[in-house]
């Protein structure tokens, strides 16, 4: 297995769309820590920033970049490779990978900044975002064999859960104002792994005021302590299930 | 040492493959000819596990492959068309193949010198001709000894010089003992390396028989003719 990820690793790294995301990310954190005049006030802006951006360049580089591998993949499936191997291969080494540049771009910044518990666990946050978003690309492009479809699908997706999903909770909420609907829809709220990892950070900082309308109704639900463990158990689903499913369908797929 | 049972495969409402049964044995040179679209290419990818049949069994060495892979390790593959990573180099492409089908410690360089392949190592994928992929394809299915090749038109891209070297290097691992399965449309191109005929049509197996059977059997000395002329029995 380790030769694989070496080759896509190295594959990746070579790639200037890669090296061009460590260097935004890293202007990013560095201008909004200079901008904000507490730690604080920047991490927070920079959560912002990173919740937006990181799950766009997971997705969608990803989705691109297995659509490119296809002959990479025809070439490995003739040989005497196991098909498991092949695509958890990928997914590792798309993974390692984003991870990596995600810790050179902003890893390092808000270390300097910000070297406190808060500040790493954004940096688990952000990872852990790139790994559900690849873990998103690999079921679109599984899905599809067209790539304009695949990729046309993770815009949509990204899309749903960065602007899209805050909206139709409330607006479901507004709608069903005279029911007791509170839990439910704090339920619902954490399906949207964005909205997740935005908890875990908010309720750890202990700023309700930020949390937004979902973070507002799942603290209110949830509490803290089950809050977090709740939220964890759900991202680390959120990374493994879209991911499996499209393994399962890898292994039927003819090629 | 390859055996097809009833094997089917349909893509949506197509059927590709509808029942093929058949057997494939070592030192023979089986051609499988017939028309566009006839499942030749879904045959063989079946047998390389890459298209998975809806029913049916296919073994090797009366083993069935069926969720296996080691038995690849056996079998030396030259696609109709070869895919390869485009941003890589001939040389990486050659030293990836090596390291992932480890465990050989000398390797067949007949056709990667005869091609002189070495002299393009730095060549990247994507600026090479269809024949120079060609080349490099057969280089790869020719390298590691196996004792099965499977060649989906191999000498359609090549010119003809190439095409003689690879004919050359065929008859020769077929006196090796090794069991060689070409798809090709240019019978005349088979003549004196083919033992078995395999004929399909529109997804079924309509002859199998030995060249020698075929040329009594019909009387024609060339193969071409001998073909049609079964086919045409055949129609009536």
């Amino acid at each position: 297995m380790n030769r694989i990820i070496k080759f896509v690793i190295l594959d990746i790294l070579r790639n200037k769309i890669i090296l061009f995301y460590t260097i935004l990310l890293a202007m990013l954190s560095f201008s909004m820590f200079s901008l904000e005049d507490n730690e604080s006030k920047g991490l927070l802006s920079l959560l912002n920033l990173i919740l937006l951006n990181v799950p766009l360049v997971a997705i969608i580089f990803s989705t691109i970049y297995i659509y490119n591998s296809s002959e990479f993949i025809e070439l490995l499936i003739s040989q005497p490779i196991k098909r498991n191997k092949i695509w958890i291969s990928l997914y590792l080494g798309l993974n390692t990978s984003l991870i990596i540049s995600f810790i050179i771009g902003a890893g390092i910044p808000i270390l300097l900044y910000s070297p406190n518990l808060i500040g790493i666990i954004l940096i688990f946050i952000g990872c852990i975002i790139s790994v559900i978003f690849t873990s998103l690309a690999f079921l679109c492009s599984i899905i599809s064999r067209d790539k304009a479809k695949g990729i046309g699908m993770s815009i949509l997706i990204w899309l749903f859960f960065s602007l899209l999903f805050d909206g139709l909770i409330m607006f479901l909420l507004f709608q069903l104002a005279d029911y007791p609907m509170e839990n439910w829809i704090a339920l619902i709220a954490a399906l949207n792994p964005i909205d997740l990892s935005r908890i875990v950070i908010l309720l750890q900082l202990d700023l309700s005021a930020m949390l937004g309308f979902t973070g507002a109704v799942f603290k209110q639900t949830f509490g803290t302590g089950w809050g977090i463990l709740f939220s964890s158990t759900l991202l680390i689903l959120w990374m493994i299930i879209p991911f499996m499913i499209s393994l399962r369908k890898f292994n039927k797929k003819d090629h | 040492m390859i055996e097809l049972i009833e094997v089917r495969k349909k893509y949506n409402r197509l059927e590709v493959l509808k029942g093929i049964s058949t057997k494939f044995n070592q030192s023979e040179c089986i051609a499988l000819i017939g028309p566009n679209g006839c499942g030749k290419t879904t045959l063989i990818k079946s047998i390389l596990g890459m298209v998975l049949p809806d029913s049916g069994e296919i073994t090797f060495n009366n083993k069935s492959i069926f969720n296996e892979t080691d038995y690849r390790n056996y079998i030396g593959y030259m696609p109709q068309i070869g895919k390869y990573p485009e941003n890589m180099s001939i040389g990486q492409i050659v030293e990836m193949m090596k390291e992932l089908r480890g465990g050989h410690l000398s390797f067949d360089e007949d056709l990667y010198k005869a091609y002189k392949l070495e002299q393009i190592l730095n060549k990247r994928m994507r600026t090479l001709s269809g024949g120079t992929t060609q080349k490099v394809s057969a280089a790869l299915a020719f390298m590691f000894n196996p004792l099965v090749y499977i060649l989906d038109e191999p000498t359609a891209g090549l010119d003809p010089i190439s095409a003689e070297i690879l004919k050359d290097k065929m008859l020769l691992e077929k006196s090796n003992g090794k069991l060689i399965l070409i798809t090709s449309h240019l019978l005349s191109d088979l003549d004196e390396l083919v033992s078995e005929i395999v004929f399909m049509q529109e997804g079924e197996l309509l002859i199998h028989q030995t060249v020698d059977e075929l040329k009594t059997k019909t009387g024609e000395e060339k193969l071409s003719k001998a073909i049609s002329t079964i086919l045409k029995a055949q129609l009536k």
